[in-house]
């Protein structure tokens, strides 16, 4: 099942430049792992060395931060909207 | 003023090094970049004599100052009062207690002109010409008057909703006002977005690793001003969670680089409770910051939901054995009443937010009855006056007549017996 994940800048000179990129998959976890063996490189950009998200990197399903969700076991479908977003500094 | 001392910036997270340039984030794994300096050197050249017969502003711990050269912005900014408060301490019931009192700042205010005059000194040595900010009030007022004073140009981007006496303190000196439609967190996120397209210098954007460091000179002076040793307790107001970390990291490194001996301290934070992410992350037991997508409070200076130094503030609680409070909007009021009425003092709205934090950390043995605490109160009342204008009574206006002044005092007897 193909998902539309969102890529921001900073990490599309990893995927050709596209800023949506279709990965199959059917939890985040899956999805990060289809998407460093179709762009490599990728994975460790969003995973620490122990496989957790790294702590600047958000992960939405539907606008909601996945950490409040299941984490990497989160579920997707189709339908949903799946984003990756580096935290934003200010303040 | 040699340049030895600030040597790189470093990914708070990976260890990383990246050149002294405006950049704030790593590239490889997102982590906010921070100053790093060759404390060992600053160790030998750094002294209490050296400070003591320096001028009294932040700059005299310019060597903890990531800077190249001299500083060009902001050379009266800070050694703001550390005032012994004994009334307020017998009113919340503890032994000793200060009262920091960044109220008085020059030239704004509040303690944004530490962190301002370091991002500006710094964007002049960086060549930038258009400097702004994401603020929520007291920056903006900051950015405009040192910009100002600078001869460079500015933008400040706020809620458009904020305490009108914030938006007249900014438009007075000729700044570029832009007020968003949308939390203050949607104001950070677009200026991110700008300063990514336009290469202006964003002091709490790509100057962040810059501008931080500045706070830290409150906590510097702090210690100085208590006699080269820390209070026990500091309570700090929390919007971003920066200042309260940064006050931790000065007090960590005044006691690294020799200038005062090793000795426990605690750092607690506060927050209003109608946008208390970080309070909220520390009493849960967790790190994890759940961000308030709509923050409620009349401590406007404090409501920003997605805090960025949120986690890093919450460690720092609590590995120097702190904790962290909420207020709600009365007891913010009540705070800064209390500290006005005790102690001469009028804070805004985050003054009470630190206050009322105060009261309950100690009347809940957080902050024990019989150690010393300082009090971190930021920024001025007449800033968020119209907060408590209708807490605060009114005056009473009678004739030019003797006859009625009498009559006016005989009712205030008469009240004060019944």
């Amino acid at each position: 099942m193909s998902i539309q994940v969102g890529i921001p800048t900073p990490l599309r000179n990893l995927t050709e430049n596209q800023d949506t990129v279709a990965i199959d998959g059917a939890n985040v976890g899956e999805l990060i792992d289809n998407l460093e063996k179709k762009f490599p490189g990728i994975g460790e950009r969003l995973l620490d060395a122990q496989g957790n998200v790294r702590r600047f990197v958000n992960i939405y399903v539907n606008g909601e931060d996945i950490r409040f969700l299941q984490e990497k076991a989160t579920p997707v479908k189709a339908s949903d909207e799946i984003s990756i977003v580096p935290a934003i500094a200010g303040g | 003023m040699a340049t030895e001392f600030f040597s790189n910036l470093k990914c708070r997270e990976c260890g990383r090094l990246f050149p002294k340039q405006a950049i704030h984030v790593c590239e490889f794994d997102f982590g906010p970049l921070e100053a790093a300096y060759d404390y060992s050197r600053i160790k030998q050249h750094i002294s209490r004599a050296a400070i003591s017969a320096r001028p009294q502003s932040m700059w005299r711990y310019r060597e903890l100052l990531p800077i190249d050269g001299d500083p060009s912005v902001g050379l009266q900014v800070g050694f703001t009062p550390l005032v012994k408060a004994d009334r307020l301490a017998r009113a919340l019931g503890i032994r000793e207690l200060y009262v920091k009192n960044d109220t008085v700042n020059y030239p704004t205010l509040s303690f944004k002109d530490r962190v301002v005059a370091v991002a500006l000194s710094r964007a002049k040595e960086l060549n930038f010409s258009i400097v702004a900010c994401a603020s929520t009030g007291n920056l903006a007022n900051s950015v405009a008057a040192n910009a100002a004073s600078a001869g460079l140009k500015s933008y400040v981007l706020i809620p458009a909703d904020l305490e009108q006496s914030k938006v007249l303190n900014s438009l007075v000196y000729g700044t570029q006002v832009i007020g968003i439609r949308g939390p203050y967190d949607q104001v950070n996120r677009l200026c991110s977005e700008i300063a990514g397209k336009y290469g202006w210098g964003f002091v709490n954007v790509n100057l962040r690793p810059y501008y931080a460091e500045g706070s830290k000179t409150m906590g510097f002076e702090i210690a100085e001003q208590l006699g080269w040793k820390l209070p026990r307790h500091t309570v700090v107001p929390m919007a971003s969670g920066s200042l309260l970390t940064k006050i931790t990291k000065a007090y960590e490194e005044a006691i690294k680089v020799g200038l005062i001996d090793e000795a426990p301290f605690s750092v607690h934070g506060a927050q209003a409770s109608g946008c208390n992410p970080i309070s909220a992350a520390f009493k849960g037991g967790t790190d994890l910051i759940r961000p308030v997508p709509k923050p409620q409070t009349i401590a406007k200076s404090l409501a920003i939901g997605t805090p960025a130094d949120g986690y890093y503030a919450v460690h720092a609680m609590r590995q120097t054995g702190g904790s962290a409070e909420d207020a709600t909007d009365e007891e913010v009021i009540e705070g800064i009443k209390l500290l006005a009425e005790t102690e001469g003092i009028f804070a805004e709205t985050a003054g009470g937010v630190t206050v009322a934090c105060a009261k309950k950390l100690i009347a809940s043995g957080a902050i024990p009855s019989h150690e010393s605490a300082v009090l971190c109160i930021t920024g001025h009342g007449l800033k968020t006056a119209e907060a408590v204008a209708a807490h605060i009574g009114q005056p009473r206006i009678i004739q030019p007549s003797l006859r009625e002044f009498d009559e006016l005092l005989a009712q205030d007897a008469l009240a004060a017996a019944a």
